[in-house]
């Protein structure tokens, strides 16, 4: 908050170059000799790889460079270096090594151009750097020419070949190039030459791609941590440089002694693995360094590359504070703006609040508020953790514990800052991973409640995409005032309704809500007066008293009235309800069926209530209430409809069980005579295709032609199986009425249990892969009857028999390598995506444009429309305003 | 090196995926310029090398302005500069 007025700056460039042997040598606060780390008593050996002078991890101790400690003066730590016996080559540099030798001549040294080719190309790119532009192309073509050419125009010396071995070798027309030699002649090429090699002559020379000279970095980077037992673990860095060193020293008294070449050039070769490995333990092509434990080491590409390295999973992603994480449950009690916090996490989390002379009193109450260890979320009184005093800039943070809090509470002062526990009300933003969309995370008003469980609304599930067998999610607190408003006008629950996708509602009544309004609204469902006091209770409904039919001296109110009490009154609506069975001759407004709605001046006058009025995404009346009274009362018809579904179902009663499947003898006779009939159909079929009797489809080949025939009727058998079931399965069937009010489930899921599970598939094709021949060792070879190629005619109910089960895991086993598959793409595609656009915006001019200014889109959608506002996608609804008109409202 | 066109089996402009690409008058360029308040790098790009600014005859530097079709707004009006290719 110190920083919110500072100036912002903009980088104007950074440039990376080559660390010159000077310079590490330079930086260097000691010459690191001895591999030993620790000396018997524990004290870092001088010019160790722990020496004192690089820097101390200890709190209390003196660094010896600086003489700063570790705590609040804060040493750095210092480099140190170590010197190479022999040079070895940079791995991350080799690409860059073998251009340069590739285009200069061994001999000279200089670049295999002619003199005038060389000003051209000089020229050329002087000229693209003026212009700032890109001249990797031209680059890469001074390369390609170098290599092309056979002499060297200066000194006649024929030109080798150069080749990579990878990871750090090369080799001049075959023969191995030694590090000290690619140095020697790195080090001929003169200045001039360098920017035609795209290195620049102000900081960097070729040579320094060999290294002669290993920084060591500070003990601060890579801290040894003492466990438990006393014994001291190092970090894998220092394991790694401990390698160097030790290899080090053996090269070096070897090649004093005079060793043979063999040994010497053998200790090389492992010093270069040593320092390949040091540089990223990831280089392909040699075996990654291990720890005595078989775990390959994390070296230096290692802490910063991919998703757990430096830079995605320490400077873009950071750990919070004032955030807690547990398990999910729900709570049909709580509106969907709500969420239940456990005590137990509510007395942990805080929320700063300033003493200022209003509040005075009420905060010194809280901070003498004793803890309850009581369970019941109304004995719950928030108390407070810390008092943050500010006295002269120095901040003092007062735990408050049960002892002190009298004594803090009288000397509480104003423009103290004081860490109020969690109360009813406050905002917090509520995320379950992964988020996809903004709606995945989402500002809640918080409400204590026992146990241990995050609690929510049912409804606000599929914006999240949460279930409850497990599923954890995460709170946010709000530490100001700027971000609770800020909260509060863009991210409550309610806000957040209507999906800047498509622009309808995402959140609304789901499974029982709808079940439940259905069996209220359905045709002349009429309860009795107590009942419809009950439901109306609920709702907390407070209004005129409803029209109340009396019948042998008993009073009863209508479904359709009781779901009108919901609706406000200026509401007038027509439309098809879910249940609408398309039927040829539309009677509406009169439908048998009462699948018509009509809502005239917010009275449900005839229709049932089912998904397609109160469901998320096509929810009318929902819609239509939110559109006209705003996202307030769009909460409240949600918070509503779902209290009246659950309440009417835990009235009416609702059970589906397995008899709900049980369809007549008769039925069952039918759809076996049916599957007989397709059978026969597709053995007809085989027949003509085995006579060559078959006409193929224009573009088909003649199996193919087989497989969509045969395809096609085994599709219309399944569809016949299902329509003769659901025939004899009624409206007086939960699973139907589930089906059909869009609740839960389709007419598929279930014909598919009383009629026929019907063909399966893998990749979009009958099964045909596995004995040759044949699907499965039970059918003749060459079968292409439809038992033998994965038809399943028998139901769930009755039970698949053993070649169909097989054919089914197989089908459904690829559904589920499919899911696998596609969520790991799609996840990969979406990153790409968010970091190619996080950035980009919509100005104030309608424009879009990224951070840079440049424009995108000159008109947000070329309409500058905002989808979440829009209606289909269009700006006015324009058959709206007719109605609305022709009704003369 | 300015490449011009030459005899061509097909005008790709008479193509109906291709939306009208016209080169921006100086008016145009400056009431764009000074309707977004913008310079005109920071305009969506187009290479010298595209067959769009080689058949109508643009030279880097040039603005055109593209007409499109548009399933929001009908037509939709967009701006890019013409800018040297590196090759």
């Amino acid at each position: 908050m110190e920083r919110s007025r500072s100036i912002t700056k903009k980088i104007g460039s950074i440039s990376f170059s080559l660390l010159a042997p000077s310079e590490i040598r330079k930086m260097s606060a000691t010459k690191v000799i001895t591999a030993d780390t620790y000396d018997d008593d524990g004290f870092p050996i001088a010019m160790g790889l722990m020496d004192p002078r690089l820097g101390v991890i200890e709190p209390g101790l003196r660094c010896k460079t600086c003489g700063l400690r570790v705590g609040k003066d804060k040493c750095p730590g210092h480099f140190g270096h170590i010197d190479l016996a022999m040079p070895v080559i940079h791995v991350g540099l080799v690409k860059s090594i073998r251009d340069c030798l590739r285009s200069t001549c061994r001999e000279c040294g200089r670049i295999l151009l002619t003199d005038k080719r060389r000003e051209e190309y000089l020229e050329e790119l002087s000229k693209y750097k003026r212009e700032g532009r890109d001249n990797t192309y031209h680059l890469k073509q001074i390369i390609k020419e170098c290599v092309k050419s056979e002499k060297c125009t200066r000194c006649d010396r024929e030109v080798g070949k150069i080749e990579l071995d990878k990871p750090t070798s090369l080799r001049e027309n075959g023969k191995k190039l030694t590090p000290s030699e690619i140095r020697e002649w790195l080090e001929k090429i003169p200045e001039e030459d360098l920017p035609l090699l795209d290195i620049n002559k102000e900081s960097a020379r070729p040579e320094w791609m060999v290294l002669t000279v290993l920084p060591v970095p500070p003990v601060t980077v890579r801290p040894s941590v003492t466990l438990e037992t006393g014994e001291r673990s190092e970090d894998d860095l220092t394991h790694k440089l401990v390698d160097v060193i030790r290899i080090n020293q053996r090269l070096q008294e070897n090649r004093d002694a005079g060793a043979p070449q063999l040994i010497v050039e053998d200790l090389w070769e492992l010093l270069q693995y040593h320092i390949t490995t040091y540089l990223d333990n990831q280089t392909s092509g040699i075996p990654p360094a291990r720890h005595r434990s078989g775990r390959p080491l994390k070296t230096l590409a290692q802490r910063l590359k991919g998703k757990e390295g430096r830079f995605r999973s320490n400077l873009s992603g950071k750990r919070v504070n004032f955030s807690a994480r547990t398990v999910i449950s729900p709570d049909p009690n709580l509106s969907i703006n709500e969420i239940g916090v456990p005590i137990s996490i509510a007395r942990e989390l805080t929320v700063p609040v300033k003493v200022t002379s209003h509040n005075i009193d009420w905060c010194k109450q809280m901070i003498k508020q004793k803890i309850s260890s009581s369970n019941k979320s109304d004995e719950y009184r928030p108390s407070v953790n810390y008092v943050i005093r500010q006295t002269e800039g120095m901040k003092q943070r007062i735990k408050v514990t049960e002892r002190n809090a009298e004594e803090v509470a009288d000397k509480l002062e104003l423009g103290t800052i004081i860490e109020r526990q969690l109360m009813n009300g406050d905002l917090a933003l509520f995320n379950r991973q992964p988020s996809l969309h903004r709606m995945s995370m989402m500002a809640h008003r918080v409400k204590v409640v026992p146990h241990k469980t995050f609690r929510f609304n049912l409804s606000v599930c599929p914006p999240y995409n949460a279930d409850f067998d497990g599923d954890e999610m995460n709170l946010h607190l709000l530490q100001g005032e700027e971000a609770q408003a800020e909260a509060e006008i863009l991210m409550k629950v309610q806000e957040n309704i209507l999906s800047p996708r498509f622009g309808g509602a995402i959140i609304g009544g789901i499974h029982d809500h709808i079940s439940g309004c259905f069996l209220l609204t359905h045709k002349d469902r009429r309860v009795t007066m107590d009942d419809a006091s009950h439901i109306l209770a609920a709702v907390k409904y407070e209004g005129k008293t409803t029209k109340v039919e009396v019948e042998n001296g008993k009073k009863y109110v209508t479904g359709k009235e009781i779901f009108s009490a919901l609706l406000p009154d200026d509401l007038n609506l027509e439309y098809k309800a879910k249940t609408c069975l398309n039927c040829e001759v539309c009677t509406a407004p009169k439908c048998p069926n009462d699948a018509y709605v009509i809502i005239k001046k917010g009275v449900l006058l005839q229709g049932t209530i089912d998904e397609n009025s109160i469901g998320a995404f096509k929810g009318k009346a929902l819609d239509r209430i939110i559109r006209d009274h705003g996202m307030d009362a769009g909460r409240e018809f949600i918070d509503n409809v779902t209290r009246m579904g659950i309440a009417s179902i835990t009235l009416i009663g609702f059970t589906t069980s397995i008899d709900d499947e049980d369809i007549p003898d008769e039925a069952k006779r039918q759809i076996e005579e049916g599957l007989q009939k397709a059978m026969k159909k597709i053995s007809g079929l085989v027949k003509a295709y085995e006579n060559d009797e078959l006409e193929s489809l224009p573009g088909r080949s003649l199996e193919e032609t087989l497989e969509m025939e045969i395809m096609r009727v085994t599709g219309r058998a399944r569809d016949m199986a299902g329509e003769i079931a659901g025939k004899h399965l009624g409206l007086n069937n939960s699973a139907v009425i589930m089906a059909k009010s869009g609740a839960r489930g389709s007419m598929l899921n279930l014909s598919q249990m009383s009629g026929c599970v019907g063909q399966q598939a893998v990749r979009g094709e009958r099964i045909h892969r596995g004995y040759q021949y044949r699907t499965l060792p039970h059918f003749k070879k060459g079968d292409l009857g439809a038992q033998a190629k994965g038809f399943v005619a028998s139901c769930y109910k009755t039970g698949l028999n053993p070649t169909e089960y097989f054919f089914h895991s197989m089908g459904g086993r690829e559904g589920l390598v499919d899911t696998a598959v596609r969520t790991s793409r799609s996840g990969y595609m979406q990153r790409r995506l968010i970091n190619a656009l996080e950035d980009v915006k919509v100005e104030n001019d309608g424009t879009v444009r990224h951070s840079g200014g440049q424009i995108i889109q000159f008109m947000y959608g070329e309409d500058g429309v905002d989808p979440a506002r829009s209606t289909n996608g269009a700006a006015v609804d324009v058959n709206r305003i007719i109605t609305d008109i022709k009704e003369g409202i | 090196m300015a490449k011009t066109i030459k005899k061509q089996q097909f005008d790709i402009m008479k193509h109906k995926l291709v939306p009208l690409h016209e080169i921006a008058t100086e008016e145009e360029i400056k009431e764009l310029l000074e309707k977004f308040k913008i310079t005109p790098d920071q305009l969506p790009k187009i290479l010298n090398t595209d067959p769009v600014p080689i058949s109508i005859g643009a030279q880097p530097g040039q603005i055109i302005k593209v007409i499109r079709k548009s399933q929001t707004a009908k037509e939709a009006v967009a701006y890019r500069l013409v800018v040297e290719s590196d090759k």
